[in-house]
């Protein structure tokens, strides 16, 4: 457990030490806020609330649900490249493997969060932030990255190469459209509003804003409440679904992992680069 | 013994990939499966580590069954394999510290684990590459690397898939050196497969031969040159002209041609069978 955690640790500090992925960290949250910086006087609809002070919260929930779409990547990748294998070869190295994975993945989610958050409470008017909305916005998040984490390395077991990952970024997108989180759900028809309440990413947004949006913003919402029961309800149900699925699953991909499958993975990628 | 196969056999749907694989290894022992590509070789070690279930036959690696070890089997296992290309982002010592940490719950006073990264970064010459990351290593250190971490946690029996290829033959000789050290001074056991037989007989105390997913061969360099037999190579000339004739037995050879040519014969020359073409023998009556 000590082990892992350090590993994800070390993980972390490398991910904010190369050139490259600093930075990807940092080119969402600009662009994003810059995007928002140039919304934030125009007001939402007829409502009277601003729309960058709207979107801000949603991006936020979008973007922590998205640690999703990390972590599955990085298991593919580590897949591909024998990580995964030498973990399999070393005494609990599968254990603090994923530990480690969570930590590095948790840690650059929250701070990546940090990045867009902090600027945007200088940039942009019309967000309320008292103690009990940073407690909102704390078990929102925890929850919902424990929602969404172990369906991340699922759907990361599941697809074998760096190629067919980039399958899922359609359906990702597809949902993101669905979620309310640049579009309020309340505009969607019906039976789309509902598969949108089915995801983790629409309850993440919809918490996101309940934390960071003074409290009359609520007429925004679905049945003009914040619903922090059914939050809570539907993102605990995605843990606990991904948490007893997970360890069958990652158990499953690992029994199959061999030196000859990363090799053979190997000399399919090189076929395709030559 | 620390490695027992007996009767071994991988079955991937109705093709027979290993038939009835039996052999051995002693504590401190050195012992090279050898053969062509696709005689089974990998299979056969993926088993040894756990990492591939067999369809039939007994497999005990330090007494235990690998297909239901437990952590602290695995903790006294080393492992290197032919493609690892893992951690590029980790720099070498990092790496090499943060794993020996898996091994220190399991040290014992006979074996303290883990190995001191930079005492075991000085043992594979990498003490300059310390500070590097892993990624831009040169090929040759990036082996020396996996070696490092296959050994960091003095393993009682280590495994060895392929570890030479790509090395010039300055860097193969240090590898040769270092894996005898290792059995010599730690008394680990060493399981390598190749498809040298030069780094076979260098290397191996015994080799065992295997093609087409069966055992042809197994013994000392000695006794693998003895068990087949091969052609010897017979050179001559008769007036000037020169001749060559391969046989079984090169002085009943001999005797007969100077018997027949007399004072003629001249420029003889016998060559003995290698073992290099013992073994190619031993493989091409195989396929």
């Amino acid at each position: 457990m000590k082990t892992g955690w350090q590993r994800g640790l070390i993980e972390l500090r490398q991910s904010f030490t190369n050139g490259p992925e600093l930075f990807s960290h940092f080119l969402w949250p600009v662009l994003m806020l810059a995007a928002l910086f140039f919304l934030r006087h125009r007001d939402f609809g007829s409502t009277g609330f601003l729309l960058g002070a709207l979107a801000l919260p949603s991006i936020l929930g979008m973007n922590a649900a998205m640690g999703m779409v990390s972590m599955s990547q990085q298991l593919t990748a580590d897949r591909e490249d024998g990580t995964l294998l030498r973990a399999k070869a070393i005494p609990n190295g599968m254990v603090c493997y994923l530990v480690g994975k969570v930590v590095s993945v948790a840690g650059g989610l929250i701070v990546d969060l940090a990045i867009l958050l902090i600027p945007g409470l200088l940039l942009i008017d019309g967000l309320a932030l008292g103690s009990a909305h940073w407690f909102t916005l704390g078990w929102v998040l925890v929850l919902g990255l424990v929602a969404t984490l172990p369906i991340g390395a699922i759907l990361g077991s599941v697809f074998t190469t760096a190629r067919s990952q980039g399958l899922i970024q359609l359906p990702m997108l597809a949902l993101i459209a669905v979620s309310g989180i640049f579009y309020p759900l309340a505009a969607l028809p019906g039976w789309l509003a509902g598969i949108g309440q089915l995801t983790p990413v629409y309850w993440m947004g919809l918490g996101m804003r309940s934390a960071l949006l003074p409290d009359e913003a609520v007429v925004v919402e679905v049945g003009e409440s914040w619903r922090h029961l059914e939050t809570a309800a539907v993102l605990g149900l995605w843990a606990v679904a991904g948490l007893l699925l997970a360890p069958i699953v990652l158990r499953r991909m690992a029994r199959r992992e061999s030196g000859s499958k990363v090799a053979e993975r190997r000399e399919r990628a090189l076929q395709r680069v030559a | 013994m620390v490695l027992t196969v007996d009767g071994l056999r991988m079955r991937y749907g109705d093709r027979e990939v290993l038939q009835d694989v039996t052999f051995d290894a002693r504590p401190g022992e050195v012992l090279a499966l050898l053969g062509p590509n696709g005689a089974g070789k990998s299979t056969t070690i993926e088993i040894l580590e756990g990492f591939r279930l067999r369809s039939a036959g007994r497999v005990e690696v330090l007494g235990v069954d690998p297909a239901a070890a437990d952590e602290r089997w695995r903790s006294r296992i080393g492992i290197v394999l032919q493609s690892w290309r893992d951690h590029g982002n980790w720099r070498v010592r990092e790496l090499l510290h943060h794993l020996g940490t898996y091994y220190a719950p399991y040290a014992t006073p006979a074996a303290p684990r883990p190995w001191p990264a930079d005492e075991l970064l000085a043992a594979v010459g990498l003490t300059a590459s310390a500070g590097q990351k892993v990624r831009t290593l040169s090929g040759g250190q990036r082996r020396r690397l996996d070696v490092a971490i296959g050994i960091v946690g003095r393993p009682d029996v280590l495994f060895l898939d392929e570890p030479t290829t790509g090395f010039d033959p300055q860097a193969r000789a240090e590898f040769h050196d270092l894996v005898r050290r290792l059995a010599a001074e730690q008394g680990t056991t060493v399981l390598l497969t190749t498809h040298d037989l030069d780094e076979a007989s260098k290397l191996a105390q015994r080799i065992v031969v295997l093609a087409g997913g069966r055992i042809i061969a197994s013994g000392t360099t000695g006794q693998l040159t003895e068990l087949i037999a091969g052609e010897d190579e017979v050179r001559w000339s008769v007036d000037g002209r020169p001749f060559r004739e391969s046989t079984p037995d090169a002085t009943a050879f001999v005797r007969a041609l100077f018997t027949r040519y007399g004072d003629a014969v001249g420029d003889l020359e016998v060559r003995r069978a290698s073992l290099e073409d013992t073994y190619l023998t031993l493989v091409r009556e195989q396929a």
